[in-house]
């Protein structure tokens, strides 16, 4: 904000002041309107992108299905690259995992704008409070935080443009993988061993239902993700499968006590063509047994 | 506020200036010097909680020295600075010179108008692509910037401790040397500088080739390795040797004219 420095180019007053260490707190006494969200508080002009008028806005750019499992040491979390406006693709590469910092990840589905902002709120708040307070936050605090964030686009959310995050990290403490999902409203879920949002979980859900095994390695728990995936974009017409014409494919993330790897987009075609090939010979891909042990028994 | 006597402006500043240096110089020096692979932090502090040295951005890192609660407020300013362009803008738009200008107009602006100057002496390196572009900028009580190259001291006897470094200061050194360079300039000063243990020291570095942030704290073990790869030389003194496990204790060994 230029007037910010209209003092002879010193720092203002509210930098040197004690205050908090959330940047996001920061952000809302110092320059509201930075805030993510279309309407930050007093922000003349700022408005509905619309006309103004409540509702929701049609047709603005969505991302869809992110999923996320628990393996051993850690958890994996996978997103299609397609964005959908309406019935249109409005990009095909889009990517929705993104690094926090180190220790945890997030996927966003919903309204793109909006989401990738508060992303990218959500990074530096997390690198800020670590910076000043001289120690990272605890996985569950991150989690309350990100609540936070969510809970405060409520009033957009009120209007059509929800964002709803994924949001998944190694706890250092407990030396666990966990994942927690939310609601509009801010609520704040910690979910047992996979889940997935976006308009494509219900059929990835079911997919992961059939594929997730306990402790599973790192390695299975991708392709099962993968696979997840393809399910989703079977079925549902907002996600996108792997593109085998473009080399565009899924983006993949891993969060152990390593810390947060991205693979490599070769690394993920591999995977890709894994499953795509298994598809050729049974294009529901890989089948549960019917019966547990047990019931034989 | 009355003044019931005159005082001349120059007397005014001048007792300003006084008071500063002399709480500055009172304190521990701290040592900042470019190495190959990035810039190295160095100040003796047996606090692990109240650092000297600490990571602003990506890049950008801050030491200082003088009084903590005063410093440790600009540290704090900085980092919301940082953070705050870094969102306003984009993470490239953050720089070292941007922020040195904000700290000096700060300073600057505290020195002339409040009866108190900050007894700080503070410094701003940026790491670059390459060691050329490295960047560091150190900004004193009373606001003004010296843009340095190769080694900073500051604090207390600071142009002692920065004429020991021209003498084993050399360009590219690697980090272990730069270490040992550090270690050997602070030991000259023939105070009880020469009885630190890694555990006593703060040492930090910005590396070149990290990835997101470059700012890394070195635990004592880590310092004790490095000086381990210093020291034993083979021409080093040979009555040197017997201390190279036990590290920092060689720092003031003849080992270090290697």
């Amino acid at each position: 904000m230029g007037s910010d420095f209209a003092s002879g180019g010193r720092l203002p007053a509210a930098f040197m002041s004690p205050g908090t260490s959330s940047f996001a707190d920061f952000l809302a006494g110092h320059a509201p309107g930075l805030l993510p969200g279309p309407a930050g508080p007093g922000q003349p002009g700022m408005g509905h992108p619309g006309t103004g008028q409540p509702g929701p806005v049609a047709d603005l750019p969505h991302g869809t299905t992110i999923v996320a499992v628990e393996c051993e040491g850690g958890i994996v979390m996978a997103g299609d690259r397609r964005m959908t406006s309406g019935n249109m693709i409005s990009s095909r590469d889009i990517e929705k995992v993104f690094r926090c910092d180190n220790f945890s990840c997030v996927g966003i589905s919903g309204v793109a704008g909006v989401a990738l902002e508060l992303v990218r709120l959500f990074q530096v708040e997390l690198e800020h409070y670590e910076k000043l307070e001289g120690r990272a936050l605890s996985l569950e605090g991150k989690a309350n935080r990100l609540a936070t964030m969510v809970r405060g686009n409520l009033a957009a959310a009120m209007q059509g443009l929800v964002v709803v995050p994924l949001f998944a990290g190694y706890d250092e403490d407990r030396e666990v993988g966990r994942i927690f999902s939310y609601d509009p409203t801010g609520g704040r879920y910690e979910e047992q061993r996979f889940q997935s949002i976006g308009s494509g979980s219900v059929f990835a859900k079911g997919s992961l239902k059939k594929l997730y095994a306990e402790n599973m390695p790192a390695d299975d728990a991708v392709l099962a993700c993968m696979q997840a995936l393809y399910d989703a974009a079977d079925d549902d017409s907002a996600t996108g499968g792997p593109d085998l014409t473009r080399n565009i494919f899924p983006v993949i993330a891993t969060v152990t006590g390593e810390g947060f790897r991205r693979l490599t987009d070769a690394e993920s075609q591999e995977y890709a063509q894994t499953v795509v090939n298994g598809r050729t010979r049974r294009p529901d891909g890989p089948a549960a047994p019917l019966r547990t042990p047990a019931d034989r028994a | 506020m009355s003044m019931p006597f005159y005082v001349s402006p120059e007397q005014a500043m001048k007792d300003k200036a006084d008071y500063a240096r002399k709480n500055i110089a009172r304190g521990r020096n701290t040592i900042v010097i470019q190495y190959a692979d990035g810039i190295l932090f160095v100040a003796p502090n047996p606090s692990r909680a109240l650092h000297k040295i600490s990571e602003i951005y990506d890049r950008i890192a801050f030491a200082a020295v003088g009084m903590y609660n005063e410093f440790e407020n600009l540290r704090k300013a900085g980092v919301r600075y940082a953070d705050f362009n870094g969102y306003l803008y984009d993470k490239s738009d953050v720089t070292a010179l941007g922020l040195a200008n904000a700290y000096a107009q700060t300073l600057g602006t505290i020195f002339t108008e409040s009866n108190k100057p900050y007894e700080v002496e503070i410094l701003v390196a940026e790491v670059g692509r390459s060691a050329d572009r490295d960047q560091m900028y150190r900004i004193t009580f009373d606001g003004s910037v010296a843009d340095e190259h190769g080694y900073v001291a500051m604090g207390g006897q600071a142009d002692r401790v920065a004429a020991a470094l021209k003498e084993r200061y050399a360009p590219d050194l690697t980090l272990a040397a730069a270490l040992d360079v550090a270690l050997a300039a602070l030991a000259d000063q023939g105070d009880s500088v020469g009885d630190i243990s890694a555990s006593q020291l703060e040492v930090a570095l910005l590396d070149r080739a990290g990835e997101h942030r470059r700012f890394r704290r070195l635990t004592a073990a880590r310092i004790e390795a490095l000086l381990a790869e210093a020291r034993p030389a083979p021409e080093a003194a040979p009555d040197s040797d017997s201390e190279a496990g036990s590290g920092p204790e060689a720092a003031e060994g003849p080992a270090a004219e290697s």
